[in-house]
């Protein structure tokens, strides 16, 4: 079979990847710049051919609320915003956390703080990997840095939530939801049957049936001791997935003796950097954690190990810094360069930066 | 190869989108692309530009310093772009609108009188691929039958009777290129 090969932007990758995965529903509300998202499942009408929900919900609230309840009854259901629309979501997002259920978000964020601008950031890097809303809980954090991966980790990203009954996060920026790029699209996959979401599901809300007892889905428990076990269990299961999910590129760590660590767009600005200082003889490698969380602290580690230095470039104040200190426990160097509110910088800003870092 | 491109003017000139005809012609010889373009206000009214890279590897960043080849569509642009071409590099430049003509010496600078020419044609929207015309004459960067072949892909059933005009336009824009 030839391949579906498109040119898109990250955003509508993310739109046909939710509909070839056989999504149930997606419920969104639009906001610069991931509107795009909604935009293209409006216009490829998937509710025509594979029965697939979408719907414009009447806010953010009500979108988070939407896949609370799609997901309880084990559809296959996202919601994607930009910063803004995400922190009025994030008391769903700790209820979905807590009552293990496998939705797909997505962050495209944008500069803030505040309604902030619509130009690009990672400023919410604290926001998904530390909990924007309250209790201890966990996302999955997945980190793309092109429009394959946009497309990609639409489907990585329901697998693992399922695999682990946990909500998993597409944490992207402007920048990768903006630019178009080839994408290889992956193959139509059919919706699952009721039959094959009862088998795939036994947890969900999916009506009375005869021969099992009541499924309830809820993240309230008034007994603490019992709620002490809930949370015990989710720890548990925490530790699971930070020993087997973690994910990462490294571009020339072997030799370097300086370490760029970034994700997302700004690793791929920091790819050029490397091949810049490269050509000027300067030992320079790369990092690149793919999951934010669980975080790559071991590969990082390893990476630093002969390292004179770590340059942490982010396009906010510093927020991945703080675990990639903790990673190299503060053995190396570890520094900050960033560009706030929606500036981006350009690669020889980022390179002056490690200059100046490797002449002092 | 690798070509890195801007590609900037106005909003409405057709910018954003020759950009993606340009991507998706890379598209059709099985090179890598990226398009990244200024979104938001920008592109109601203000000046607009968009990004273009083509390779044969793998593409790393798609915000660049600098570039193998600017073409800029007003003076906002030519004052913006001018000094950021790599030494060696190229700038093509629309004459019309323009009070200051580029000076640098280290490169290579062409005008293509595009404008005037849509108003020989009476046809103004014909802008943009007459300018791609003359961008693909100076960089052959991809085949005139590619950006055929992608305007086949990319429009619409229904506007496939205006493809012919736009590769007249294509071939005339490559006559248009003054050193």
């Amino acid at each position: 079979m030839e391949s579906d090969i498109r040119l898109m932007k990250g955003n509508e990758a993310l739109a046909h990847a939710m509909i070839r995965y056989g999504a149930d529903g997606y419920f969104g509300y639009p906001i610069t710049p991931q509107s795009e998202v909604l935009e293209t499942l409006e216009a490829e009408m998937p509710w025509e051919t594979t029965g697939m929900v979408v719907l414009q919900a009447e806010s953010e609230v009500a979108a988070v609320n939407m896949v609370y309840a799609g997901a309880g009854s084990g559809k296959a259901v996202c919601t994607s915003s930009s910063s803004p629309g995400m922190s009025l979501m994030q008391e769903g997002v700790s209820y979905i956390a807590a009552a293990e259920l496998p939705v797909l978000l997505i962050n495209c964020m944008r500069g803030g703080p505040g309604l902030g601008t619509i130009q690009p950031s990672q400023a919410d890097y604290f926001q998904t990997t530390k909990g924007g809303g309250h209790g201890d809980y966990r996302l999955i954090a997945l980190a793309p840095s092109s429009v394959q991966e946009m497309c990609d980790f639409v489907a990585l990203g329901w697998d693992l939530a399922f695999k682990y009954r946990n909500p998993a996060i597409i944490l992207a920026d402007g920048i990768v939801g903006q630019m178009m790029e080839k994408v290889v699209l992956p193959e139509q996959r059919p919706r699952r049957t009721q039959e094959e979401l009862i088998k795939q599901c036994p947890w969900a809300a999916t009506g009375r049936t005869n021969g099992r007892k009541r499924n309830v889905i809820t993240s309230l428990e008034l007994d603490a001791h019992a709620m002490e076990i809930i949370n015990n269990n989710l720890q548990a299961k925490y530790k699971l997935i930070e020993d087997n999910e973690v994910r990462y590129e490294a571009l020339n760590c072997d030799d370097c003796e300086y370490l760029l660590v970034a994700f997302g767009s700004m690793a791929r600005i920091c790819e050029k950097v490397m091949e810049m200082a490269r050509k000027q003889g300067l030992k320079v490698g790369l990092l690149r954690p793919i999951t934010l969380w669980p975080f790559p602290s071991k590969a990082i580690a390893e990476a630093a190990k002969n390292a004179k230095g770590i340059l942490v470039p982010e396009l906010s104040a510093g927020q991945m810094i703080e675990d990639v200190k903790l990673a190299v426990n503060c053995k190396v160097e570890v520094r900050h360069f960033g560009r706030l509110g929606g500036v981006v910088p350009n690669p020889d800003e980022v390179l002056e930066a490690l200059r100046n870092m490797m002449n002092e | 190869m690798k070509k890195e491109i801007i590609i900037a003017g106005f909003g409405g000139q057709g910018v954003l989108s020759m950009g993606k005809i340009l991507a998706y012609s890379g598209l059709m010889e099985d090179k890598e692309v990226t398009w990244l373009p200024s979104y938001g206000p920008e592109q109601r009214g203000g000046t607009a530009n968009v990004t273009v890279i083509i390779s044969d590897e793998r593409i790393s960043s798609p915000i660049l310093d600098s570039y193998d080849v600017a073409v800029v569509l007003n003076q906002q642009s030519l004052d913006k772009f001018e000094s950021r071409v790599k030494p060696g590099g190229v700038l093509i430049y629309d004459s019309y609108g323009i009070n200051r003509v580029p000076e640098r010496t280290d490169i290579a600078v062409y005008r293509v009188n595009a404008m005037d020419a849509t108003f020989e044609m009476q046809n103004v929207r014909a802008f943009n691929m007459l300018i791609l015309g003359a961008l693909l004459k100076v960089c052959p960067m991809v085949a005139v039958e590619s950006v055929v072949k992608g305007l086949e892909k990319t429009l619409p059933e229904r506007h496939h009777h205006l493809i012919p005009m736009n590769e007249a336009a294509l071939r005339r824009g490559m006559e248009l290129v003054n050193e």
